[in-house]
């Protein structure tokens, strides 16, 4: 640490720390000094933390790993901590690294939150491990800064497009739509048959931002340079027409949406989904545990498609990655730290994952395979992995994502704000977070 | 000897009070008008000069957010100093249930503002909540109160009037209660009814009481933020956004650097529109 750095840390500690750090208790204790074993000692105990975020889907992956790893090595243990999600969680891991305060390993997500981290300086350097040679490429881009590799995936990847309700489908005779304006002809019938179109639950600002999200496979068909071009400074969303698009994609569906959708929630969706007061919910597939749990006998009524682009012939799906497990740079324990990373990134350690977490989607480590037993809903994805037509979201190519989208979405959503003005003003979004960032060429 | 000890002995009983206001306020303040210079990270920092405020400036939302903060603290803060007053003069007056109503009235302000955010946000839900289900019982069709851009902002003021209406009523029951009775006895005598009363005695008396709540109910209306994020979060997209809450969006966005610069610009607009204020308010105030 720089002398400038240390006082930052003490400083920003002062302010920030004191509530922080009361309300989680007893959990920074696992690192004490009681808790020497060194690095290599095989048959000494040791305690390895973990720290995850509060979701259920989490805790679950967590205890499913935690017990198979510790079964496979008797002599280390495994304590998970929890922290929150969203803005907050994010705030909470950069407080606890900038102090000095942070479990062995950490779930985090990959992509562009990652490089937030910092993790040249804070996480440890995974790039010559073996283990790595276990993970797809794909999914590696997502995990690496400045060339090196920092984490592995601990889940599924995810899919984004439009979940569907197949009873309402197969009532009005209509098809799943393999371009845009097969959808919006559907979108038409369902209008006309008196029920609503496409479910939005913008009280959750949050899922606004789908529909021009989930479409990046369509941008990138058309204009495969437009993630680096874009993170260089070189192509707006304004100024392309194929990102535009995406844009232009939301302006038209404003006017599909539940009366109510300002109001609604995120879960109140999926229930609507599930229930078959909506038609269609434009949703990352992450929502399926959460569908299975509350609606397990709607289940088979659901299905999922990509979002379409203009040409029928070139359908694909964006694809969102899992989070990945990272160590901290300064842990007293880097080799059992890293047999836990080693065990999470094999066949072996995602079965253990399947086991108590549904995937919503394929596994992006080598050889493993999901189980049988998924939902339909999933296996609607398959065919877009088999026939290689996927691409990753651009949060995962880039690190350049405006805190605004999501105000921005909700506007066009709503019918208040144009395509072309909604993109320029996401322009302006994110010049400021790259500036904020200190990327070059901003 | 004696003399300098004896003036070093009364500031000792000062000390606890200015090391606590020291670490907990000066030192911040300062920190943040300096952490506002630079990109700053929580662990590093570069210093970047005035870059914040430019960019701070240029945040395509800040129109609306000064807009909407002016709006709001004078809407909530009008509708206090009205709602206090009469409130005060009828729980100052002559009925049988008084203490249980003043307790009412006060009732709002010891609820958890975050919990009033949600509780009303249910309620205001165009086709579920409570308000609009029990208006289309007499069959009018209630608006979306937090989803039409243009009267979101005056929901969430109502709710803050709501709340906060109780303070100003207790501020304006002791400023009454305060007035000595000879006016009333020489209004009485000179014939005066009810509303000279009120008009003549009350209103120019309780002066210190509405100066109060006047600076209270605008400097919190300018600063708003908890209720305002529980309820809307600016929305919906940024028609209810005012500083505080375009502030926290900075930080939520890992501007660290950002969101302080903007704390200082909040900081200065807040001084530059309450001194005067205060100034001009005190000097209208006249001695019972």
């Amino acid at each position: 640490m720089s002398e400038r750095t240390k006082i930052a840390a003490t400083l920003t500690g002062v302010l920030l720390l004191g509530g922080l750090l009361a309300g989680c208790g007893g959990a920074s204790d696992k690192n004490g000094p009681g808790n020497t074993g060194s690095a290599g000692g095989s048959q000494e105990k040791v305690k390895l933390g973990l720290l995850i975020d509060n979701t259920q889907d989490s805790a679950n992956i967590a205890k499913a790993l935690t017990d198979a790893f510790e079964a496979k090595y008797p002599n280390i243990t495994i304590e998970t901590e929890t922290r929150p999600g969203g803005n907050e969680g994010d705030n909470f891991v950069k407080t606890r690294l900038a102090t000095g305060d942070m479990d062995d390993v950490l779930f985090y997500n990959s992509g562009a939150q990652l490089q937030a981290l910092n993790p040249d300086k804070n996480l440890l350097d995974l790039t010559n491990e073996p283990f790595e040679a276990n993970v797809l490429d794909s999914f590696k881009q997502t995990v690496s800064a400045n060339g090196k590799v920092y984490g592995v995936p601990y889940s599924s990847s995810i899919g984004g497009g439009w979940l569907y309700n197949k009873k309402i489908y197969a009532k009005l005779g209509l098809s799943v739509p393999k371009t845009w304006s097969e959808l919006m002809a559907n979108n038409d019938k369902l209008k006309a048959a008196g029920i609503t179109p496409i479910i939005g639950s913008y009280k959750d600002t949050w899922t606004s931002q789908i529909i021009v999200l989930a479409d990046y496979y369509n941008v990138q068909e058309q204009d495969p340079n437009f993630a680096s071009d874009y993170t260089a400074n070189k192509a707006k969303y304004a100024t392309t027409p194929a990102a535009l698009r995406s844009f232009q994609k939301l302006e038209q569906t404003a006017g599909y949406y539940n009366k109510d959708f300002l109001a609604t929630t995120y879960d109140a969706g999926l229930k609507m989904l599930a229930e078959g007061k909506g038609a269609q919910y434009p949703m990352l597939t992450f929502a399926i545990p959460a569908l299975m749990q509350n609606n397990p006998d709607q289940m088979n009524d659901i299905g999922f498609f990509a979002q379409p682009g203009d040409s029928p012939d070139k359908n694909g799906l964006t694809v969102w990655m899992p989070g990945a497990a990272y160590i901290y740079k300064n842990t007293e324990h880097p080799e059992e730290a890293k047999k836990l990373l080693s065990f999470i990134a094999s066949p072996e350690g995602m079965a253990a994952v399947a086991k108590l977490s549904i995937p919503a989607g394929p596994y992006v480590v080598k050889g493993a395979v999901m189980p049988d037993n998924v939902p339909q809903v999933v296996k609607d994805m398959l065919p877009y992995f088999d026939q290689g037509k996927t691409a990753p979201a651009l949060e995962f190519l880039s690190p350049l994502k405006g805190p605004s989208l999501e105000q921005i979405t909700v506007e066009v959503g709503a019918g208040k704000r144009k395509a072309e003005d909604a993109a320029k003003l996401y322009d302006q979004d994110v010049e400021k977070q790259a500036q904020q960032l200190g990327l070059a060429g901003w | 000897m004696s003399k300098v000890f004896k003036r070093i002995y009364t500031y000792q009983f000062l000390l606890p009070a200015a090391i606590v206001y020291t670490v907990i306020f000066i030192v911040p303040t300062l920190m943040s008008f300096f952490f506002s210079l630079t990109r700053w990270t929580l662990s590093d920092w570069d210093f970047i000069g005035l870059r914040n405020f430019t960019t701070f400036f240029k945040e395509p939302s800040l129109s609306i957010g000064f807009k909407n903060t002016f709006i709001y603290a004078v809407v909530t803060c009008s509708l206090k100093v009205v709602g206090g007053l009469l409130l005060g003069v009828f729980l100052t007056g002559k009925i049988k249930t008084k203490d249980y109503l003043r307790s009412v009235v006060f009732f709002p302000t010891l609820v958890s503002t975050i919990a009033v955010g949600i509780t009303f946000s249910m309620m205001m839900h165009p086709t579920e909540g409570l308000i609009n289900t029990t208006l289309a019982r007499f069959g009018i069709e209630g608006p979306d109160w937090l989803g039409d851009t243009r009267i979101a902002l005056l929901s969430v003021a109502m709710v803050d009037v709501w709340k906060g209406v109780g303070f100003a009523t207790i501020i304006y029951i002791a400023g009454i209660l305060s007035i000595p009775e000879d006016y009333y006895e020489a209004l009485q005598i000179d014939g005066g009814g009810a509303w000279n009363k009120f008009w003549s005695i009350i209103v120019p008396l309780s002066r210190p009481a509405t100066n109060a709540v006047i600076i209270l109910a605008f400097i919190g209306g300018l600063r708003s933020f908890d209720l305002i994020w529980a309820m809307t979060q600016g929305g919906p997209g940024f028609a209810t956004d005012v500083i505080a809450s375009i502030i926290y969006k900075q930080y939520q966005g890992g501007f660290y650097g950002l969101s302080t610069a903007g704390n200082v610009i909040l900081f200065l607009f807040v001084s530059i529109l309450v001194f005067p204020l205060s100034r001009y308010l005190n000097r209208k105030e006249v001695d019972l």
